[in-house]
């Protein structure tokens, strides 16, 4: 399965600054490919999440295609396109994202909830295993430090078995070991056969990755 | 689909207390509109069962009556009434042009009998000539009203033995009414001579009821049926212009001071659903405005999970709609506990006759508030659904991040 950017590019309206108009992303073109795993590096503000929004059908280009395989993502209407996120994209958000009412096993499971195709409970415990958190399988997220509640996170993007995986900053607020832990999941993830694309600020993580780009004021180069 | 089923009653569960103010605040929602069409419905019904169970166009009591509202007080609240004249004005008000029948009544009151912890209007009548109450006998236990019998209204329990006691006066009981709403549902009906049997029975145990009318030549009301072709007006005029002492008032005039009771009575019960369903309503939107509001990150990562903007919205519907039915539910029951045991009292106090509808027709409408209840409670979420699926998810994670 491939995810492919063409020439895409995000135009925001900004109250301040000279011109209004400015763009987040400018014409980027990006393909991500079965067992390969991307790293995407670039100051804070330089528009990696804003590119990473816009392949996981969550925000729609002001210029340019998205394709899944064939199918241009923002053809579609936001059911089936919401559908197809939650069947073939995994996606790590920036930022906490766990749902407060839930457990943590549970909030693994979630994906699987949306369109009833569950997620087995096994399968899900077998990934906070992976991921070094199963002792805190029945825990509330409020009880979870920063670190931990990342890795639920991740966790939960590879709950469905997704095709592609996007990864927003993944390591943020692990320490050295956890980070370790977390980038040889994704290369194991990648040699498994996922498109793996990886936002980080992480040095480390140019040894686990295949292709590297940087962003730059929302131009998208590759090393 | 599952999530729908999962996620708003693990929401709700995890703030108990918010929950339960908004499921009280739902509660209030049916529980006004329930309660309050059964009481309007009843007070209608009532006074349509008034105006039939009076079944005379005319009522004529003796002057001082007139004036105390005794009449009314015994119709509507059930007090206990005696006032006398002699029957002199009886046969006068029979000679009036337009009094087609006249059929006189005796009142007395009983002490607190055996039968009930209040006194009971005791009213005596004769079978031969009276037209409003014979017609509302709705069960018969015996034969024809004899002496000694009686007829008891529609709130008095039939004791096993079927006689009641007054007086030390044991009477049988030949028949019972059907319900009217009035106060004349406590009431008890004896022929003549019975009810003046009582009387002197009263009199020789110590009650002096009748100081200057001879009970034998006494009435306490004549109940007047005009004839073909004459207005009931003109001819309750003729009867206070030509007989003294007297005050006979149409059965009109007298509907309509409780039609305008009943009027502003249902315009203020209108007044009170209305607003508390302003007031819950606001209440309502504002609390779940706050509640996407804070939940707004989690909307944000449930689209990113794959969620539709349609789901989103589902999912914060199904909370409201969770929340207004079993409060709607709640509020539904408490109004029918409220309402069936103490519509009576209610009635008491407003002095309006209240007759409940049909058990059928409580439930329909209970069902109807119940659904209402439930629907204003979801639509008072509609917005802020709304507003959930437009929310921007990416923008929201930034934020958050
Ligand atoms: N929805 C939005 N509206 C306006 N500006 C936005 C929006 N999303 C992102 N931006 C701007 O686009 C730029 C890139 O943001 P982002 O992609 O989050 O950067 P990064 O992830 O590289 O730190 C920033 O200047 C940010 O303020
Ligand atoms: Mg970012």
């Amino acid at each position: 399965m491939v995810l492919r950017a063409e020439n895409v590019s995000r135009r925001f309206l900004r109250q301040r600054k000279g011109s209004n108009v400015f763009y987040a992303v400018r014409g980027a073109t990006l393909a991500l490919a079965p067992g390969s795993l991307t790293e995407l590096t670039g100051r804070s503000g330089s528009g990696k999440s804003t590119l990473l929004n816009l392949l996981a059908g969550l925000l729609e280009p002001t210029e340019g295609k998205v394709f899944l395989d064939g199918t241009d993502l923002y053809a579609l209407e936001d059911g089936p396109r919401s559908r197809l996120r939650n069947q073939t994209l995994g996606v790590i958000p920036q930022g906490q994202t766990a749902l407060g009412a839930l457990t943590v096993l549970e909030n693994v499971l979630l994906p699987g909830l949306l369109y009833g195709l569950p997620c087995p409970r096994e399968r899900g415990e077998e990934l906070l295993d992976q991921v070094g958190i199963a002792p805190l399988k029945n825990a509330c997220p409020t009880e979870l430090s920063g670190g931990e509640l990342r890795r639920l996170a991740i966790a939960r993007a590879l709950a469905l078995r997704p095709g592609i995986l996007l990864a927003d900053e993944p390591t943020g607020d692990l320490d050295d070991e956890n980070t370790r832990t977390v980038l040889s999941l994704l290369r194991r993830s990648a040699d498994e056969g996922l498109a793996v694309l990886l936002v980080t600020h992480e040095r480390e993580a140019a040894g686990y990755a295949d292709r590297h780009y940087r962003m730059d004021g929302g131009v998208l180069t590759e090393d | 689909m599952k999530l729908e089923r999962v996620l708003p009653m693990k929401n709700l569960r995890r703030k108990p207390a918010r929950t339960a103010a908004l499921v009280l605040l739902s509660a209030f929602l049916a529980l006004s509109v329930f309660g309050g069409s059964v009481m309007v419905l009843s007070l209608r019904n009532g006074l349509k069962s008034y105006e039939s169970r009076l079944g005379a166009d005319i009522v004529a009591v003796p002057y001082q009556a007139r004036t105390k509202g005794s009449f009314e007080s015994i119709l509507l609240q059930g007090i206990p009434g005696m006032f006398y004249m002699d029957e002199k004005y009886y046969n006068k008000i029979c000679a009036i042009d337009g009094v087609e029948a006249a059929a006189p009544q005796f009142y007395l009151a009983s002490t607190s009998a055996g039968c009930c912890s209040v006194p009971v209007q005791i009213i005596g009548f004769d079978p031969e000539r009276d037209f409003t109450v014979q017609p509302w006998v709705r069960e018969r236990y015996a034969g024809e009203l004899g002496d000694g019998d009686i007829i008891v209204g529609s709130e008095l329990t039939v004791p096993k033995d079927g006689t009641l006691t007054f007086y030390d006066t044991p009477c049988r009981i030949v028949a019972q009414l059907g319900k009217t709403g009035t106060g004349l549902d406590t009431a008890v009906y004896t022929n003549m001579s019975t009810i003046k049997a009582m009387m002197r029975s009263a009199e020789s145990l110590g009650f002096h009821y009748l100081t200057d009318v001879d009970p034998d030549h006494a009435v306490s009301a004549v109940m007047i049926r005009v004839a073909e072709g004459y207005d009931a007006e003109a001819v309750t005029g003729d009867i206070n212009v030509h007989v003294r002492h007297v005050e006979a008032s149409a059965a009109a005039a007298m509907l309509s001071s409780v039609a305008g009771g009943l009027r502003s009575v249902s315009g203020v019960i209108v007044l009170l659903v209305a607003a508390v369903w302003v007031l819950a309503a606001a209440v309502l939107s504002i609390a779940f405005a706050l509640i996407s509001h804070e939940r707004a990150k989690e909307f944000a990562v449930l689209r990113v999970l794959g969620a539709s903007r349609n789901m989103l919205s589902r999912l914060l519907l199904a909370e409201a709609a969770i929340v207004s039915f079993s409060g709607a539910a709640i509020g539904a029951s408490a109004a029918a506990l409220i309402v069936f045991p103490f519509g009576k009292a209610i009635s008491a106090a407003m002095e309006l006759p209240y007759l409940m509808p049909p058990l059928g027709t409580v439930l329909a409408i209970g069902a109807a508030s119940l659904l209402l209840s439930t629907v204003a409670g979801a639509l008072s979420a509609a917005l802020s659904a709304w507003r959930v699926s437009r929310n921007d998810a990416g923008l929201l994670l930034r934020e958050g991040a």
